[in-house]
């Protein structure tokens, strides 16, 4: 297997999502089979070849430093699943986290 | 049912000659939603008190003149869910935007708007885009109207499945490696990816940022020329949207005996379901009988395609739906601490498609794999792209088969991944190289509709349309499933 | 520091540009808004928003650059940074990895063994977060946290030294220069108490007998430290700790810490080995950035003098050494010298006046050289007084102060308080007579010799005459008198 369950674990510790112990076997083998057909472009050699992240060949594409309305805070908050005071409640925060 | 056999172009000419009201057409299209969408689940979410009040405003304040300068006067449209809208709820079929409510509209539906075109509402795709079969949505499953035992293609497969059924004219759809031709080529009507930058993608969730376009669907060439002309062009919103010159709305008939059209060997090999080898040697012939002259080429690095695109779109898809973490919006599973409050909302809010992408897409970008993976699909993106490029030095468009199959039944692809990753074999390509392409209906086989695939250089839709205009007055386009008494 | 380790400290200092708007959207960039009241789709992460580039922030970015004596890329892309935080609405920041904006840069600090180049590695553009309000005390014992986006997606530039300082008074030489340095630019309130610059420091030891690359030393970093002082308290404790631990022979680990203000020490946050993977890969959303020679000359164009040219410029206009740094390192205080140096032109006493009694006034009275209370103008007049013989420099210092009371102008104070010098000579000699009369022995001591015995004389003509007369007026009147009374 191209990955094993460790490594699922850890990506999905990276993505913030969890896979059940019981899913966890499926999954890696599931990606591994994706993975091995992935493989396919060993076949070629692109030591030469420059990367293309975007096709679109315009460059330096920018605004005028100009202010626009915002949207009201309430309306910035409508959405929220939990908010006190115009701002996004989150559950506590175990670890330094962040940057 | 006044009016819905008319295609937009008529509609709106209609609209706008005072002959109908913006009115009878929405009360038309409501209808037939009403009467047939209960059988094939294309709409996630009808608006037909908004629809209504503005086709009577349309009908009521304005003039002739007013109305004249409105494209779309008074045309009902269907719009993919992944596509915000301030009237109506985005969900991109999935339950992790279940009930959001966008603070703005998307680009594309500010143009539809100033068109004068009416949202009748929000269609079902596969959760967040992801997906060939419109099986992967949260909420439902949408059925082909050909055959309601079998998928209408995906992932924009409302959008196909209702402009199919006759229930609107128009709609909007993405198409990120296959997701707006695909289902036109299952559901038999147009449907075309423009070139990479020619429509605004601010307001289309992204998937994957590189790759995807919002584009039409139709039954006409003319209306699929018409509503992209509508959506296209350069968005301050979007600094990868292109300066292109206003196309013509009506479609330019191309003159066939001047285009050299290049068939790649690639995609004419085994792996083709027969019947559809037949229709399209069928619509082959067909050009050849209007004077195109068909060239074989070879586009040598097509066999890469799927491997490299599921790396470069999971990538920028895992990367695209973080921020689906339950803050802001939509979805949130309680939890003690915000770790966790994270992981249980994602695992809960995303359906097992959408994880399992976004798995492979954080692996392929994590420490120690990027170059293996990311990089390594990039650059063979180049490969794909230079392909084309040598291609379109000796040839003016290319043709094939959208699809390899026919449309398959409800489950029969879901158990395998890769299986259904294959279905998007000869769409992929064009998302890779950011090439316009567009599915033309050329027939059925079993009773299932064949499309024909065309793809041109970079901002050259017209050369297509043209093209594909010269082939639908000859060919023989299906007529609409589920009529119910319609004639076209 | 220590006989057997080595200091190895480097920088990342955080700056936030003054523009209007944001960096990707058009919402104000405004410190201090009642909570996500400058927000809209794109710093807020809505599914669908686009980032669109700020031309002025980069133009900013530029000029710190180029006053930094970087190379400005001609090409440089914009990259995705990807960690899970409240802060971070999208998930991750769009910021500069692998081609920055600028590289090879340098901060010349004045150390007391003489001028030293520190190299700057980059300067990146890149998006701020926005701010999280903690339920509770501090972050460990909060019960959840309020996020206000306001501040996400503000244009920051991060500005990366070279592991090349020594010693927390070099990391404190090197943050006082950069801040002066950008303070002439006037892209950046810079603002550590606002969290408008904001440093992060890399510390580590290393031992005389390690010959391996720096990069693979153990490197502690010290977090959002909010003074300068507290940066290089940070440092200093940070030094103590590690070499302690090294001494006991424990392993240094790679860990971000954060400074307790209070206990003067750090603490650990989170090691850096468990944590982030930032998956960074090139923002599809943006095209590169190309910036060609003529926008390059066009940034230089608005650029003003820079701190090192003034300071050769202050020399050759004859201020003393000591004086040039101090001037030069406040840019307001430098403006504020200029202005005042135009109207009244001698350099030195306005130096002198400016760094003494005004600046303590000021001080005095919590206001800065931004907004310092008495003008420059105002200033220059009150010097005018003195060089006229209208005031004494005595009388002058307590005009000062009542102008630093009032806000009046030094005319208005001397009206007022009925002060000015007696410059009229017949009715100064009249009181020098007096004087002289009523003190015979005294000038007797004075013309036999004592010369001391005359400043006795011009004390008692001064408390005669409230001190209002001319010092050295009356001395010359004294000698006249006494010399006529023989």
């Amino acid at each position: 297997m191209l990955l094993s369950k460790e490594e699922v674990l850890h990506v999905a510790n990276l993505a913030r999502l969890s896979v059940e112990p019981s899913e966890l076997e499926e999954m890696a083998g599931t990606l591994s089979r994706v993975l091995e057909y992935i493989d396919l472009l060993n076949e070629l050699d692109t030591e030469s070849v420059s990367p293309t992240s975007q096709v679109v060949e315009q460059h330096t594409v920018w605004r005028s430093d100009v202010i626009q309305d915002s949207l009201s805070a309430e309306l910035a908050t409508q959405n929220g699943p939990q908010v006190v005071s115009a701002m996004f409640v989150v559950p506590k925060i175990l670890d330094g986290g962040g940057q | 049912m006044a009016g819905l056999d008319w295609d937009a172009v008529e509609m709106a000419r209609r609209v706008q000659s005072g002959e109908v009201s913006a009115l009878e057409l929405v009360d038309a299209s409501l209808e037939r939603i009403a009467a047939v969408d209960s059988n094939i689940g294309a709409f996630l979410y009808v608006d037909d008190v908004g629809a209504r009040q503005s086709a009577r405003r349309l009908d009521s304040e304005l003039t002739r003149d007013q109305k004249k300068s409105l494209p779309l006067a008074g045309v009902p449209v269907a719009i993919k869910d992944n596509l915000v809208t301030r009237q109506m709820p985005t969900t991109a079929a999935s339950k992790m935007l279940q009930g959001f409510m966008s603070p703005y509209d998307a680009t594309v539906v500010e143009r539809l708007l100033a068109a004068g075109a009416i949202p009748v509402g929000k269609v079902n795709l596969d959760e967040f885009a992801m997906g060939s079969s419109t099986e992967h949505s949260a909420y439902q499953v949408t059925r082909n109207p050909w055959d309601i035992s079998r998928v209408p293609g995906g992932s924009s497969g409302g959008s196909a499945a209702a402009v199919a059924a006759g229930m609107v004219p128009l709609a909007l759809g993405s198409d990120t490696g296959g997701s707006i031709r695909t289902p036109a080529s299952y559901c038999g009507v147009f449907g075309m990816k423009p070139t990479y930058g020619r429509v605004s993608r601010y307001g289309l969730i992204a998937f994957a940022s590189s790759l995807d376009q919002v584009g039409p669907f139709s039954r006409t060439v003319r209306d699929a020329a018409l509503l992209l002309h509508v959506i296209s062009g350069r968005d301050p919103h979007d600094a990868t949207s292109v300066d292109v010159s206003s196309t013509a709305p009506t479609v330019v008939v191309a003159d066939p005996t001047q285009m050299r059209i290049g068939l790649p060997e690639e995609y004419f090999g085994d792996g083709i379901d027969p019947n559809v080898r037949t229709q399209v040697d069928a619509a082959l012939e067909t050009l050849k009988g209007l004077g195109a002259t068909l060239v074989p080429i070879s586009l040598p690095h097509t066999r890469y395609a799927i491997a490299t695109y599921y790396l470069i779109a999971n990538a920028e898809a895992s990367s695209n739906l973080s921020r689906y973490d339950g803050v802001r919006y939509g979805f949130r599973e309680t939890a003690p601490d915000l770790i966790q409050m994270y992981s249980r909302t994602r695992s809960q809010g995303f359906g097992d498609e959408v994880q399992r992408r976004i798995l492979l897409g954080t692996h392929a970008l994590s420490a120690g794999y990027y170059d293996a993976y990311y990089l390594k699909a990039q650059k063979v993106r180049t490969l794909i792209r230079r392909d084309f490029d040598q291609a379109f030095e000796s040839v003016d468009l290319i043709v094939t088969p959208t699809v390899p199959d026919l449309p398959f039944k409800f489950g029969e692809r879901a158990l395998d991944p890769l299986q259904m990753y294959l279905t998007d074999i000869f769409t992929v390509t064009t998302n890779l190289a950011g090439l316009p392409g567009l599915s033309q209906p050329i027939g059925l086989a079993d009773g299932l509709p064949v499309g024909l695939q065309w793809i041109a250089p970079a901002l050259e839709e017209e050369r297509i349309l043209g093209m594909a205009s010269a082939l639908e007055a000859v060919l023989p386009v299906p007529s609409w499933p589920m009529q119910g008494g319609l004639s076209r | 520091m220590s006989d057997n380790y080595e200091v190895v400290i480097g920088l990342e200092v955080h700056v936030e540009l003054k523009t209007a708007s944001k960096l990707f959207c058009g919402c104000a960039n405004l410190f201090g808004q009642d909570p996500n009241t400058h927000t809209c789709p794109v710093c807020l992460g809505m599914p669908g928003a686009l980032p669109v580039l700020n031309r002025d922030a980069v133009a900013l970015a530029t000029r710190a650059a180029l006053a930094l004596s970087c190379t400005v890329h001609s090409f440089s892309k914009f990259d995705r940074k990807q960690y899970f935080y409240p802060d971070l609405p999208k998930a991750y920041q769009i910021s500069q990895y692998d081609q920055p904006l600028a590289t090879h840069g340098q901060v010349t600090i004045r150390t007391e063994a003489g001028p030293r180049a520190i190299g700057i590695e980059r300067i990146h553009l890149e998006e701020d977060a926005g701010k999280l309000n903690h339920i509770g005390q501090r972050l460990g014992d909060a019960t959840g946290s309020l996020v206000d986006l306001n501040r996400a997606g503000v244009p920051l530039i991060e500005i990366v030294s070279q592991p090349e300082m020594h010693s927390p008074e070099e990391a404190r030489l090197y943050l006082t220069e950069l801040r002066t340095v950008l303070s002439y630019l006037d892209i950046s309130d810079l603002r550590m108490e606002e969290g408008s610059m904001r440093c992060d420091a890399n510390v580590s030891l290393r031992p005389l007998s390690y010959t391996g690359s720096l990069a693979d030393l153990p490197r502690v970093e010290i977090k959002n430290v909010n003074s300068f002082r507290n940066v290089q308290r940070g440092i200093e404790h940070e030094i103590i700790r590690q070499r302690e631990l090294l001494e006991q022979g424990i392993r240094i680990v790679k860990e971000t810490r954060g400074f307790d203000d209070a206990a003067g020490t750090t603490y650990s946050q989170r090691s850096k080995e468990a944590a982030n993977d930032y998956r960074y890969f090139p923002e599809p959303d943006l095209p590169p950035l190309v910036l060609d020679a003529v926008w390059l000359e066009d940034q230089k164009n608005q650029m003003p003098s820079l701190p090192e040219e003034l300071r050769h410029q202050l020399a050759a206009e004859g201020v003393l050494p000591r004086d040039v740094d101090v001037l030069v390192q406040d840019r307001a205080l430098y403006g504020f010298w200029r202005q005042t140096v135009a109207i009244y032109p001698d350099v030195k006493l306005v130096t002198n006046w400016l760094l003494s009694d005004y600046s303590r006034h000021m001080n005095a009275k919590g206001l800065s050289f931004d907004n310092p209370g008495v003008s420059a103008p105002h200033l220059a007049e009150l010097l005018a007084l003195i060089e006229d013989g209208t005031l004494s420099g005595k009388m002058a210092k307590e005009v000062l102060e009542s102008m630093f009371a009032t806000g009046e102008s030094p005319q208005v104070v001397v009206k007022r308080l009925g002060l000015s010098q007696i410059t009229d000579h017949e009715a100064i000699r009249l009181i020098v007579s007096q004087i002289v009369e009523a003190n015979p022995a005294v000038v007797a001591d004075f013309l036999g010799g004592k010369e001391k015995a005359l400043a006795f004389l011009v004390g008692q003509v001064m408390k005669a005459t409230k001190g209002q007369a001319k010092p050295d007026l009356v001395n010359a009147l004294l000698r006249e008198v006494i010399a006529s009374h023989v």
